[in-house]
């Protein structure tokens, strides 16, 4: 996911002198090193001191700039947040405030590089809107969208690397703020964001195979403004519906859907599967942790089943 | 149009004295309004407005002035009421349900360039600025005013890093340096931030030193400029200048004065020679 962000922005910046690139130590992937051989004048690297990183970039947005700044998501949004509320949210500018790692991605780094509560810290800040692509390809779509029209202050999320193409033959378009199906059943519904989506695909593939379920798939990739239309809808035409989000429990996707359930009163079973309320001491590959936070397919199947 | 001014002490005295009457006018209508820290940077303030900052013949400002001590935002209006961005209602409004002016600058607001009241926040903003000018070639010129309280803030030290980094010297920094925070005298709770000075000069900025209530002083080195670095220029000041019983008193960082304290600073004010 990263490379593909970083290929549409060298793409969009070629073009676009406006675009500007705000980093704080981190090497930059794939084409964003390639921006900055040619463009050096327009990538700023802030060193380590992420305050400083969002502050310029809310500078540079003052003067009619288009800065993205991009680190670790933890140190996107935890680090500097107040300058995030302040310098970006507050004055409502056009600032991508890009979070690398979504999750427990970087797994064996400790949960210092763990996101595990961003999209619950990004929607609290007033106008904030929070987007997470579910692959390289609604990568490339919400990258695009957001250097070439998103004027509001943003948060967006991106996985790591090496993410499988998911939307090749999704049966929605991708239309920014609305919830995308990417394939259409009737007896279960499978909300998600992020890599994640690849985990719900996998879930309708069980609930096929083990039931004779079919599954809608939804990737809501724009979290917050949040397609709640688009929700209801898929609330209400599914007597199952199950969110899945690589997050704390509280403050995330399944907390607004449940919400969106209880002012509809719809009927449909829902439930939401995320990470644990915990910092877990566990190291391994992303899946490892995946599922020490009892966040994997099996043990959400057997949940929602029994 | 250029609005710079020649330089007239008198003409300067005479319109911070005027500033300070506004002030404690205002003063007398809210229950607080951080009148201690505006009169420490009123001179600073003044010299920015009207000697430093250039407009255009819409009066429209070219450069930029961001009050990165939020709260010392009352020099900022009662200035940009005489220049003719704020009117008389938004003054007389101040703090009021019907008003638009807060206890902070807010963005967007006729002559604010960015909202601020979070402290250590303005010069990381002044230098994603002044780094814009450059690359669009535009030579407007950043100004920022940062109370010696901001030097505590990690934050400011990341932008003074940077903006040394990126050679801006289309960016000077004022410090209100009065020695006082909101609760503290720095030299007696925080003796390790002295000496000043010689931390900006390490950090590859133009650094001088000036007595932060004398126009001329502070007007002369804000013209010394460098060519590859920013502008430092520490003003040496006092916190409530000009009243008495408010100069070096904490309490006076927020408080407003009762209507005999007022009587009593308005005579000052009027026989002062600051």
């Amino acid at each position: 996911m990263r490379n593909e962000f970083a290929n549409v922005f060298y793409e969009e910046g070629k073009n676009n002198s406006k675009l500007v690139m705000v980093v704080a130590d981190i090497s930059p992937a794939g084409s964003i090193a390639k921006f900055r051989e040619e463009f050096p004048e327009r990538f700023i690297n802030t060193g380590v001191s992420e305050q400083s990183m969002i502050g310029i970039a809310a500078g540079m947005a003052l003067r009619g700039l288009r800065p993205f700044a991009y680190t670790i998501a933890t140190f996107a949004l935890y680090r500097p947040f107040e300058f995030v509320r302040d310098d970006i949210a507050y004055q409502q500018l056009p600032v991508t405030v890009v979070g690398v790692g979504g999750g427990v991605t970087y797994s064996t780094l400790g949960s210092t590089h763990h996101a595990m509560e961003d999209i619950a810290v990004a929607s609290a800040i007033p106008g904030m809107q929070v987007l997470v692509p579910c692959d390289p390809a609604e990568t490339k779509l919400i990258t695009t969208w957001c250097a070439r029209e998103n004027n509001k202050p943003t948060y967006l999320r991106l996985g790591k690397a090496g993410e499988p193409i998911l939307t090749a033959n999704a049966i929605d378009p991708f239309i920014p703020g609305k919830i995308r199906r990417i394939c259409q059943g009737k007896d279960v519904c499978i909300i998600s964001y992020g890599p994640t989506v690849k985990m719900a695909l996998d879930l309708a593939d069980l609930c096929k195979t083990k039931k004779g379920y079919n599954s809608t798939v939804a990737s809501c990739h724009s979290i917050k403004p949040l397609d709640e239309k688009g929700i209801i809808q898929l609330l209400a035409s599914h007597p199952n519906v199950i969110v899945l989000e690589e997050h704390v429990p509280h403050g995330g996707l399944g907390s607004r859907i449940k919400e969106i359930a209880w002012d509809n009163q719809v009927q449909c079973k829902l439930q939401c599967y995320s990470l644990q309320d915990e910092f877990i001491h566990v190291y391994g590959g992303h899946d490892s942790l995946l599922k020490a936070h009892q966040f994997d397919l099996e043990t959400i199947y057997s949940k929602f089943f029994t | 149009m250029d609005n710079q001014k020649t330089f007239v002490e008198a003409s300067a005295k005479l319109r911070c004295k005027k500033y300070r009457h506004q002030i404690l006018d205002i003063s007398q209508k809210v229950g607080a309004l951080h009148i201690a820290p505006a009169f420490s940077c009123l001179e600073i303030v003044d010299i920015i407005y009207n000697h430093l900052m250039r407009r255009n013949s819409k009066n429209e400002f070219i450069d930029t002035f961001l009050m990165s001590k939020g709260h010392g935002c009352m020099s900022q209006y009662v200035i940009l009421h005489e220049l003719g961005y704020l009117s008389d209602d938004d003054l007389n409004t101040y703090c009021q349900p019907n008003g638009r002016l807060g206890a902070h600058p807010d963005y967007g607001l006729p002559g604010i360039a960015a909202s601020t009241g979070s402290l250590g926040h303005g010069l990381g903003l002044a230098t994603g600025i002044a780094l814009a000018n450059k690359l669009s070639n535009d030579d407007s010129h950043t100004y920022v005013v940062l109370s010696d309280g901001e030097l505590q803030e990690g934050s400011t030290w990341e932008a003074i890093m940077m903006s040394a980094n990126l050679k801006l010297n289309n960016l000077t920094v004022f410090l209100d340096l009065n020695d006082f925070s909101g609760l503290a005298r720095m030299s007696v709770d925080h003796p390790a931030f002295y000496p000043v000075i010689d931390k900006l000069i390490a950090f590859g900025w133009n650094v001088q030193e000036v007595d932060g209530h004398k126009g001329k002083q502070i007007y002369t080195a804000a013209l010394d400029s460098h060519q590859t670095r920013p502008s430092f220029v520490i003003c040496k000041t006092i916190k409530g200048k000009g009243v008495s019983y408010m100069e070096h008193i904490p309490i006076w960082h927020y408080r407003s004065p009762n209507s005999e304290e007022y009587l009593q600073a308005k005579r000052e004010v009027e026989e002062s020679i600051i």
